[in-house]
């Protein structure tokens, strides 16, 4: 990788780097960074993305009142793959206020995975709202907490008005192979996806 | 995932390393990602100080903008405007980010994540 002799448009170029993104969306507190860190080969990081009077421009600046610049968190973390593929994995802001910040980061992506806590299940609904309303993939993923109430996966798909065509996991944010299950299925179902777009191959699944 | 405030304070305003400028050259999407040889770091010791470091932080190893802010510390916004100057001044390469376009490059992307993720 390290080159020293300058010369970017050459050999640089056959080597091209691709990188995707995956978004972990969800309420405050419903374990995206748990989530994120189980798999990531680096601690997630934080990186602070500043609102100004600029920025704000692309939301309804209400949802920031009586401030010039705010600074919105957010947590993401990395796989390399290999030497020319590298997945992100990004985390949303989980306070309502800063979803205008969503749009950038599901910019792209591969597909999404909405975490829902069984506890306070209604804190999904904003989340799974802004899903439905933009044409990114995604799955919903239950995360089991400790002591949660246990619901079947068909009550909560009904409680959330989940639609039929969208897969909806449990899952263990703290564990890495359960967070590499929710990772897969984002994916399959992102090729699913595609696939019917494409209308060629298969039909979007039902139920 | 809360709202910070600069222990600090506004000593520096954010965008003075940018001398103002909110707009960057080009706009870098948050994962796309970035390297540079030691020859760019060297010569990016020039173009000033906040433009090193992030030479730096992607001297043989790619790092993606976002990465990038983290680990210097920069808003977003600010590491994004130094960013597409890098890379118009030819300091810094930029990787392409995920294809938007072609069935075909989208399938094969998508398919080379899912093994990727198998084999972790």
């Amino acid at each position: 990788m390290d080159f020293a002799n300058y010369d970017p448009a050459g050999a640089r170029r056959s080597r091209e780097i691709i990188s995707a993104k995956i978004v972990v969306a969800g309420g405050f507190g419903v374990g995206k960074t748990t989530l994120v860190g189980a798999i990531s080969e680096i601690t997630p990081l934080t990186t602070e993305a500043l609102m100004t009077a600029a920025g704000v421009g692309i939301d309804d600046p209400s949802k920031v009142p009586g401030k010039e610049t705010t600074t919105v968190a957010m947590d993401f973390g990395r796989i390399t793959m290999a030497e020319d593929l590298i997945l992100y994995l990004f985390g949303t802001p989980g306070q309502t206020r800063f979803w205008f910040m969503w749009d950038e980061i599901i910019r792209g992506a591969v597909g999404a995975a909405v975490l829902v806590d069984t506890r306070r299940i209604t804190d999904a609904f904003a989340p799974l709202d802004y899903f439905e309303n933009r044409n990114l993939p995604y799955v919903v993923a239950l995360n089991r907490f400790d002591g949660a109430p246990q619901y079947e996966v068909e009550e909560v798909r009904e409680a959330l008005a989940i639609p039929p065509d969208v897969p909806l996991v449990m899952c263990d944010a703290r564990q890495r192979e359960s967070v590499k299950q929710v990772l897969v299925t984002v994916v399959e179902h992102a090729m699913l996806r595609l696939q019917a777009e494409h209308g060629r191959g298969f039909p979007t699944p039902v139920g | 995932m809360e709202p910070r405030r600069d222990p600090r304070g506004a000593l520096v305003r954010p965008y003075a390393v940018t001398r103002g400028r909110t707009e960057p050259l080009q706009n870098i999407a948050l994962e796309a990602v970035l390297s540079c040889t030691a020859t760019q770091v060297a010569e990016a010791r020039f173009a000033g100080h906040d433009k090193y470091r992030i030479a730096s932080v992607c001297e043989g190893r790619a790092q993606s903008l976002a990465e990038i802010a983290a680990y210097t510390r920069m808003p977003l916004g600010v590491a994004r405007v130094l960013v597409a100057d890098l890379v118009a001044e030819g300091l810094l390469t930029l990787h392409t980010a995920a294809p938007a376009e072609g069935f075909e490059e989208r399938m094969n992307l998508l398919g080379r994540v899912l093994s990727g993720l198998r084999e972790l």
